[in-house]
Protein backbone atom coordinates (compact mmCIF):
# COMPACT_ATOMS: atom_id res chain seq x y z
CA UNK A 1 0.00 0.00 0.00
CA UNK A 2 1.37 3.20 -0.62
CA UNK A 3 0.02 6.21 1.23
CA UNK A 4 1.50 9.74 2.44
CA UNK A 5 2.74 10.30 6.20
CA UNK A 6 2.02 13.21 8.46
CA UNK A 7 4.24 15.93 7.52
CA UNK A 8 3.55 14.99 3.50
CA UNK A 9 -0.24 16.11 4.50
CA UNK A 10 -0.78 19.96 4.30
CA UNK A 11 -4.35 19.84 5.83
CA UNK A 12 -4.60 21.49 8.99
CA UNK A 13 -4.32 19.10 12.25
CA UNK A 14 -7.44 19.55 13.97
CA UNK A 15 -6.40 17.32 16.97
CA UNK A 16 -5.36 20.62 17.92
CA UNK A 17 -2.95 18.91 20.69
CA UNK A 18 0.10 20.25 19.85
CA UNK A 19 -1.35 24.06 19.74
CA UNK A 20 -2.82 23.52 23.20
CA UNK A 21 0.47 22.18 24.46
CA UNK A 22 2.14 25.20 22.63
CA UNK A 23 -0.94 27.44 24.74
CA UNK A 24 0.08 25.90 28.04
CA UNK A 25 3.65 26.66 27.72
CA UNK A 26 2.92 30.12 26.90
CA UNK A 27 0.63 30.68 30.21
CA UNK A 28 3.43 29.33 32.46
CA UNK A 29 5.54 32.22 30.56
CA UNK A 30 3.56 34.78 31.14
CA UNK A 31 2.92 33.93 34.89
CA UNK A 32 6.40 33.98 35.54
CA UNK A 33 6.73 36.99 33.54
CA UNK A 34 6.50 39.23 37.14
CA UNK A 35 9.47 36.82 38.53
CA UNK A 36 12.38 37.92 38.99
CA UNK A 37 14.86 34.90 39.30
CA UNK A 38 13.29 31.11 39.38
CA UNK A 39 16.06 29.03 41.09
CA UNK A 40 15.40 25.06 41.41
CA UNK A 41 16.78 23.47 44.66
CA UNK A 42 17.85 20.22 43.94
CA UNK A 43 19.50 17.18 45.31
CA UNK A 44 20.66 13.24 44.05
CA UNK A 45 18.89 11.55 46.69
CA UNK A 46 16.00 12.31 49.77
CA UNK A 47 17.04 13.38 53.15
CA UNK A 48 19.45 15.82 52.57
CA UNK A 49 17.25 18.83 54.11
CA UNK A 50 16.40 20.15 50.34
CA UNK A 51 13.09 21.76 52.43
CA UNK A 52 14.30 22.70 54.78
CA UNK A 53 17.04 24.49 52.74
CA UNK A 54 14.28 25.58 50.62
CA UNK A 55 12.39 27.12 53.62
CA UNK A 56 16.05 28.98 55.06
CA UNK A 57 16.55 30.42 52.06
CA UNK A 58 12.81 31.52 51.76
CA UNK A 59 12.64 32.82 54.88
CA UNK A 60 15.71 34.78 55.29
CA UNK A 61 14.62 36.72 51.86
CA UNK A 62 11.18 37.59 53.35
CA UNK A 63 13.13 38.89 56.74
CA UNK A 64 14.98 41.02 54.27
CA UNK A 65 12.12 42.50 52.75
CA UNK A 66 12.30 40.67 49.18
CA UNK A 67 8.88 39.08 47.57
CA UNK A 68 9.82 35.35 47.54
CA UNK A 69 7.82 32.27 46.26
CA UNK A 70 8.21 28.93 47.02
CA UNK A 71 6.58 26.25 44.50
CA UNK A 72 7.17 22.49 46.53
CA UNK A 73 7.56 20.30 43.54
CA UNK A 74 7.74 17.42 45.21
CA UNK A 75 4.26 16.22 44.95
CA UNK A 76 4.75 12.66 46.94
CA UNK A 77 6.36 14.33 49.69
CA UNK A 78 5.65 17.49 50.29
CA UNK A 79 7.09 19.15 53.51
CA UNK A 80 8.35 22.48 52.75
CA UNK A 81 4.66 24.39 53.26
CA UNK A 82 4.57 23.10 56.97
CA UNK A 83 8.37 24.35 57.68
CA UNK A 84 7.41 28.09 56.15
CA UNK A 85 3.91 27.18 58.59
CA UNK A 86 1.56 28.00 55.12
CA UNK A 87 -1.68 26.50 55.08
CA UNK A 88 -4.71 26.22 53.11
CA UNK A 89 -7.55 25.93 51.41
CA UNK A 90 -6.23 28.05 48.96
CA UNK A 91 -8.75 30.76 47.29
CA UNK A 92 -9.22 30.74 43.54
CA UNK A 93 -10.51 33.45 41.38
CA UNK A 94 -11.34 34.26 37.74
CA UNK A 95 -7.28 34.63 37.20
CA UNK A 96 -6.10 31.98 39.25
CA UNK A 97 -5.10 30.22 42.72
CA UNK A 98 -4.15 32.21 45.30
CA UNK A 99 -0.73 30.72 47.20
CA UNK A 100 -0.91 30.10 50.57
CA UNK A 101 0.87 32.61 52.73
CA UNK A 102 4.04 31.45 55.13
CA UNK A 103 6.14 32.73 57.70
CA UNK A 104 7.32 36.55 56.72
CA UNK A 105 4.55 36.22 53.78
CA UNK A 106 6.37 34.17 51.55
CA UNK A 107 4.20 32.56 48.97
CA UNK A 108 3.31 28.43 49.26
CA UNK A 109 1.96 26.12 46.79
CA UNK A 110 2.52 22.96 47.43
CA UNK A 111 0.36 19.39 47.09
CA UNK A 112 0.56 19.88 50.97
CA UNK A 113 -2.85 21.90 50.31
CA UNK A 114 -4.45 19.27 48.46
CA UNK A 115 -3.92 15.91 50.56
CA UNK A 116 -6.02 14.62 53.54
CA UNK A 117 -3.53 14.68 56.66
CA UNK A 118 -1.52 11.17 56.21
CA UNK A 119 -2.50 10.42 52.80
CA UNK A 120 -0.30 9.65 50.19
CA UNK A 121 -0.87 11.49 46.64
CA UNK A 122 -3.50 9.54 44.48
CA UNK A 123 -4.68 10.18 41.20
CA UNK A 124 -8.50 9.57 40.23
CA UNK A 125 -7.67 6.15 37.67
CA UNK A 126 -9.45 3.53 35.74
CA UNK A 127 -8.03 0.13 36.84
CA UNK A 128 -4.24 -0.90 35.92
CA UNK A 129 -1.83 0.82 32.97
CA UNK A 130 -1.44 3.93 35.86
CA UNK A 131 2.16 4.10 34.76
CA UNK A 132 1.02 4.88 30.78
CA UNK A 133 -0.01 8.14 32.42
CA UNK A 134 0.72 9.07 35.91
CA UNK A 135 4.09 10.61 34.56
CA UNK A 136 2.59 13.29 32.34
CA UNK A 137 -0.31 13.85 35.10
CA UNK A 138 2.64 14.96 37.28
CA UNK A 139 4.68 16.90 34.72
CA UNK A 140 0.96 18.78 34.18
CA UNK A 141 0.73 19.44 37.65
CA UNK A 142 4.01 20.72 37.94
CA UNK A 143 2.90 23.05 35.03
CA UNK A 144 -0.42 23.79 36.58
CA UNK A 145 1.79 25.21 40.08
CA UNK A 146 3.95 27.63 37.76
CA UNK A 147 0.70 28.57 35.43
CA UNK A 148 -2.56 28.41 37.35
CA UNK A 149 -0.69 30.37 40.92
CA UNK A 150 -1.16 33.87 41.23
CA UNK A 151 2.27 34.86 42.04
CA UNK A 152 2.56 38.42 41.53
CA UNK A 153 5.49 40.20 41.32
CA UNK A 154 8.46 38.20 43.05
CA UNK A 155 12.32 39.01 43.75
CA UNK A 156 12.86 35.37 43.94
CA UNK A 157 10.55 32.15 43.05
CA UNK A 158 12.37 28.63 44.91
CA UNK A 159 11.49 25.16 43.17
CA UNK A 160 11.66 22.56 45.75
CA UNK A 161 12.22 19.37 43.66
CA UNK A 162 11.85 15.67 44.31
CA UNK A 163 15.29 13.72 44.42
CA UNK A 164 16.54 12.80 41.90
CA UNK A 165 17.26 13.35 38.43
CA UNK A 166 13.92 13.17 36.43
CA UNK A 167 11.92 16.52 37.49
CA UNK A 168 14.75 18.63 35.90
CA UNK A 169 14.25 17.50 32.68
CA UNK A 170 10.46 18.98 33.07
CA UNK A 171 11.30 21.91 34.79
CA UNK A 172 13.64 22.62 31.85
CA UNK A 173 11.02 22.42 29.78
CA UNK A 174 8.45 24.29 31.50
CA UNK A 175 10.73 26.95 32.52
CA UNK A 176 13.61 27.87 29.56
CA UNK A 177 14.45 31.39 31.45
CA UNK A 178 15.39 28.94 34.94
CA UNK A 179 17.55 31.33 36.44
CA UNK A 180 19.35 27.66 37.89
CA UNK A 181 20.00 25.54 40.39
CA UNK A 182 21.31 25.02 43.85
CA UNK A 183 22.72 21.29 45.03
CA UNK A 184 22.03 20.18 48.45
CA UNK A 185 24.22 17.80 49.24
CA UNK A 186 25.23 15.84 53.11
CA UNK A 187 28.83 15.51 53.50
CA UNK A 188 29.08 11.58 52.92
CA UNK A 189 30.82 10.02 49.73
CA UNK A 190 27.29 8.07 49.13
CA UNK A 191 25.45 11.58 48.86
CA UNK A 192 28.55 13.34 46.62
CA UNK A 193 28.36 10.40 44.03
CA UNK A 194 24.28 10.80 44.07
CA UNK A 195 24.20 14.20 43.94
CA UNK A 196 26.85 14.42 41.06
CA UNK A 197 24.79 12.22 38.98
CA UNK A 198 21.25 14.55 39.55
CA UNK A 199 24.29 17.73 39.21
CA UNK A 200 25.21 16.12 35.41
CA UNK A 201 21.91 15.77 34.40
CA UNK A 202 21.25 19.15 35.11
CA UNK A 203 24.17 20.66 33.31
CA UNK A 204 24.02 18.27 30.52
CA UNK A 205 20.49 19.91 30.18
CA UNK A 206 22.14 23.55 29.73
CA UNK A 207 21.11 24.36 33.14
CA UNK A 208 23.08 27.05 35.19
CA UNK A 209 24.68 25.67 38.25
CA UNK A 210 24.54 28.16 40.88
CA UNK A 211 26.17 26.59 43.48
CA UNK A 212 26.48 23.94 46.25
CA UNK A 213 24.61 24.02 49.87
CA UNK A 214 26.33 21.01 52.17
CA UNK A 215 23.72 20.39 54.95
CA UNK A 216 24.15 18.76 57.84
CA UNK A 217 27.53 19.44 57.81
CA UNK A 218 28.86 18.66 61.20
CA UNK A 219 26.87 18.79 64.77
CA UNK A 220 27.46 21.48 67.60
CA UNK A 221 28.31 20.19 70.98
CA UNK A 222 25.88 21.32 73.85
CA UNK A 223 28.42 21.47 75.95
CA UNK A 224 31.82 23.01 74.64
CA UNK A 225 30.08 24.40 71.48
CA UNK A 226 32.81 22.41 69.01
CA UNK A 227 31.12 21.74 65.71
CA UNK A 228 32.64 18.04 65.08
CA UNK A 229 31.57 15.76 61.94
CA UNK A 230 28.31 14.37 61.55
CA UNK A 231 29.31 12.24 58.54
CA UNK A 232 32.49 11.61 57.17
CA UNK A 233 33.34 12.81 53.81
CA UNK A 234 33.76 16.29 51.92
CA UNK A 235 31.02 16.14 49.22
CA UNK A 236 30.57 19.94 49.30
CA UNK A 237 33.64 21.29 48.47
CA UNK A 238 34.55 17.60 46.04
CA UNK A 239 31.17 18.74 44.38
CA UNK A 240 32.37 22.37 44.04
CA UNK A 241 35.41 21.49 42.73
CA UNK A 242 34.02 18.89 40.18
CA UNK A 243 31.68 21.94 38.52
CA UNK A 244 33.48 24.55 39.28
CA UNK A 245 31.23 26.12 41.12
CA UNK A 246 30.65 28.10 44.78
CA UNK A 247 30.41 26.36 47.86
CA UNK A 248 27.56 28.65 48.58
CA UNK A 249 27.13 27.39 52.70
CA UNK A 250 28.09 24.33 55.11
CA UNK A 251 25.07 24.35 56.89
CA UNK A 252 25.89 22.85 60.99
CA UNK A 253 22.86 20.35 61.95
CA UNK A 254 22.03 22.86 64.09
CA UNK A 255 18.70 24.49 63.20
CA UNK A 256 18.70 26.46 66.22
CA UNK A 257 21.94 28.07 65.42
CA UNK A 258 22.31 31.47 66.05
CA UNK A 259 24.65 31.89 62.93
CA UNK A 260 22.13 29.45 60.16
CA UNK A 261 20.40 33.08 59.61
CA UNK A 262 23.52 34.58 58.60
CA UNK A 263 24.63 31.72 56.39
CA UNK A 264 21.01 31.53 54.67
CA UNK A 265 21.09 35.28 54.20
CA UNK A 266 24.51 35.02 52.30
CA UNK A 267 23.55 32.37 50.30
CA UNK A 268 20.27 34.61 49.32
CA UNK A 269 22.96 37.16 48.46
CA UNK A 270 24.77 35.00 45.87
CA UNK A 271 21.37 33.81 44.64
CA UNK A 272 19.92 36.89 43.35
CA UNK A 273 22.92 38.65 42.24
CA UNK A 274 22.34 38.81 38.48
CA UNK A 275 25.47 37.09 36.21
CA UNK A 276 28.13 38.45 35.14
CA UNK B 1 -2.93 13.83 14.31
CA UNK B 2 -4.41 13.59 10.69
CA UNK B 3 -6.09 10.85 9.28
CA UNK B 4 -5.82 10.10 5.59
CA UNK B 5 -8.21 8.47 2.87
CA UNK B 6 -5.70 6.47 1.21
CA UNK B 7 -8.10 5.08 -1.60
CA UNK B 8 -8.85 9.41 -2.55
CA UNK B 9 -5.29 10.75 -1.40
CA UNK B 10 -7.68 12.98 1.02
CA UNK B 11 -7.20 14.40 4.21
CA UNK B 12 -10.23 13.30 6.51
CA UNK B 13 -11.75 15.90 8.68
CA UNK B 14 -12.58 15.30 12.38
CA UNK B 15 -16.33 15.06 12.30
CA UNK B 16 -17.36 14.32 15.82
CA UNK B 17 -15.80 12.91 19.26
CA UNK B 18 -18.02 11.38 21.97
CA UNK B 19 -17.15 10.18 25.93
CA UNK B 20 -19.55 8.05 26.57
CA UNK B 21 -18.58 8.52 30.18
CA UNK B 22 -17.07 4.69 30.41
CA UNK B 23 -13.85 6.12 30.16
CA UNK B 24 -13.30 5.73 26.42
CA UNK B 25 -12.99 8.38 23.53
CA UNK B 26 -14.25 8.39 19.91
CA UNK B 27 -13.46 10.25 17.20
CA UNK B 28 -15.29 9.95 13.76
CA UNK B 29 -13.59 11.50 10.57
CA UNK B 30 -15.12 11.48 7.05
CA UNK B 31 -13.38 11.90 3.34
CA UNK B 32 -14.90 14.24 2.32
CA UNK B 33 -14.66 12.91 -1.65
CA UNK B 34 -15.93 9.38 -0.78
CA UNK B 35 -17.55 10.61 2.10
CA UNK B 36 -16.36 6.92 3.81
CA UNK B 37 -15.88 7.50 7.50
CA UNK B 38 -13.97 5.86 10.07
CA UNK B 39 -14.15 5.68 13.85
CA UNK B 40 -10.88 6.14 15.97
CA UNK B 41 -11.82 3.91 19.27
CA UNK B 42 -9.60 5.11 22.44
CA UNK B 43 -9.52 2.93 24.85
CA UNK B 44 -9.31 3.69 28.95
CA UNK B 45 -5.51 4.17 29.29
CA UNK B 46 -5.06 5.58 25.74
CA UNK B 47 -7.98 7.86 26.71
CA UNK B 48 -6.74 9.00 30.07
CA UNK B 49 -2.70 9.45 28.98
CA UNK B 50 -4.15 12.64 26.18
CA UNK B 51 -6.24 13.46 29.23
CA UNK B 52 -3.12 13.83 31.64
CA UNK B 53 -1.62 16.36 29.15
CA UNK B 54 -4.34 18.79 30.59
CA UNK B 55 -5.74 18.70 26.42
CA UNK B 56 -8.95 18.48 24.51
CA UNK B 57 -8.90 16.33 21.32
CA UNK B 58 -10.48 18.35 18.83
CA UNK B 59 -9.32 21.55 21.04
CA UNK B 60 -11.14 23.45 23.39
CA UNK B 61 -13.91 24.99 23.18
CA UNK B 62 -13.67 27.10 27.02
CA UNK B 63 -10.73 27.84 28.11
CA UNK B 64 -8.89 25.78 31.31
CA UNK B 65 -10.27 26.70 34.47
CA UNK B 66 -7.41 27.37 36.88
CA UNK B 67 -5.67 24.00 38.17
CA UNK B 68 -8.46 22.07 35.94
CA UNK B 69 -5.99 19.14 35.65
CA UNK B 70 -5.11 18.81 39.13
CA UNK B 71 -8.55 19.79 40.72
CA UNK B 72 -10.09 17.10 37.92
CA UNK B 73 -7.51 14.51 38.79
CA UNK B 74 -6.12 14.33 43.01
CA UNK B 75 -7.49 12.13 44.95
CA UNK B 76 -7.86 15.00 47.99
CA UNK B 77 -9.13 17.87 50.26
CA UNK B 78 -12.60 17.91 49.41
CA UNK B 79 -12.28 21.74 50.90
CA UNK B 80 -8.58 22.40 49.57
CA UNK B 81 -9.86 24.97 47.44
CA UNK B 82 -12.44 27.92 47.89
CA UNK B 83 -13.81 29.89 45.54
CA UNK B 84 -12.73 33.90 46.42
CA UNK B 85 -15.91 35.84 46.46
CA UNK B 86 -17.39 33.52 48.59
CA UNK B 87 -14.46 33.37 50.80
CA UNK B 88 -15.33 36.35 52.43
CA UNK B 89 -18.99 35.78 53.26
CA UNK B 90 -18.52 31.82 54.49
CA UNK B 91 -20.71 31.07 57.49
CA UNK B 92 -18.98 30.30 60.66
CA UNK B 93 -19.55 27.16 62.43
CA UNK B 94 -20.41 27.29 66.06
CA UNK B 95 -18.77 24.58 68.58
CA UNK B 96 -21.99 22.93 69.18
CA UNK B 97 -22.55 22.56 65.06
CA UNK B 98 -18.31 21.63 64.75
CA UNK B 99 -18.78 19.08 67.67
CA UNK B 100 -22.05 17.61 65.73
CA UNK B 101 -19.79 17.40 62.41
CA UNK B 102 -17.18 15.59 64.44
CA UNK B 103 -19.13 12.99 64.78
CA UNK B 104 -19.46 12.35 61.42
CA UNK B 105 -16.92 8.95 60.20
CA UNK B 106 -13.61 10.55 59.02
CA UNK B 107 -14.39 9.40 55.19
CA UNK B 108 -17.20 11.41 54.72
CA UNK B 109 -16.31 14.56 57.34
CA UNK B 110 -14.69 16.94 54.61
CA UNK B 111 -17.85 16.12 52.32
CA UNK B 112 -20.93 16.78 54.58
CA UNK B 113 -18.98 19.61 55.72
CA UNK B 114 -19.30 21.38 52.10
CA UNK B 115 -22.74 19.77 52.01
CA UNK B 116 -23.82 22.11 54.70
CA UNK B 117 -21.41 25.22 54.03
CA UNK B 118 -22.90 25.31 50.82
CA UNK B 119 -26.58 24.85 51.74
CA UNK B 120 -25.49 28.55 54.28
CA UNK B 121 -23.82 30.18 51.27
CA UNK B 122 -27.86 29.48 49.26
CA UNK B 123 -29.59 30.60 51.86
CA UNK B 124 -27.39 33.51 52.88
CA UNK B 125 -26.98 32.18 56.35
CA UNK B 126 -24.01 33.07 57.64
CA UNK B 127 -24.09 30.76 61.49
CA UNK B 128 -24.19 27.12 61.27
CA UNK B 129 -25.44 25.83 64.35
CA UNK B 130 -26.80 22.72 64.83
CA UNK B 131 -30.63 23.84 63.82
CA UNK B 132 -29.50 25.08 60.47
CA UNK B 133 -28.01 21.47 59.70
CA UNK B 134 -31.33 20.29 60.87
CA UNK B 135 -32.99 22.30 58.71
CA UNK B 136 -30.70 21.34 55.74
CA UNK B 137 -30.80 17.61 56.51
CA UNK B 138 -34.53 18.32 56.54
CA UNK B 139 -34.39 19.82 53.02
CA UNK B 140 -31.79 17.64 51.38
CA UNK B 141 -32.81 14.74 52.78
CA UNK B 142 -29.45 13.97 54.73
CA UNK B 143 -31.01 11.35 57.06
CA UNK B 144 -27.91 10.27 59.14
CA UNK B 145 -25.52 13.20 58.40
Amino acid sequence: MKFRTYFDVDGVDRSGLASQVAAQHDRVHQRLGTVRRVVAIMSGKGGVGKSYCTAGIATAAAHGDRAVGVLDADLRSPTVARLLDARGPLAVDADGVRPATGIGGVRVMSSEFLLDTGRPLAWQEPEGHAFVWRGTLEAGALREFLADVVWGELDLLLIDLPPGADGVADLRTLVPDLSGIVAITIPSDESERSVSRAMRAAHEAGIPLLGVIENMSGVRCAGCDHIGPLFTGNAGKALAAEFGIPLLAQIPFDPASPDTPALWRQVLQLLLREPA
Amino acid sequence: MKFLCVDCDEQMPLEERREPGDGTFAASFRCPRCDRSVVMLANPAETRLVGALGVKIGGRELDAAPMELVRGNIVGRTDAFTEAERRSGRPVWTADAEGRLARVPNFVHGMVKKIYTEYAVEHDITEITPEVMDQARSELGLEGM
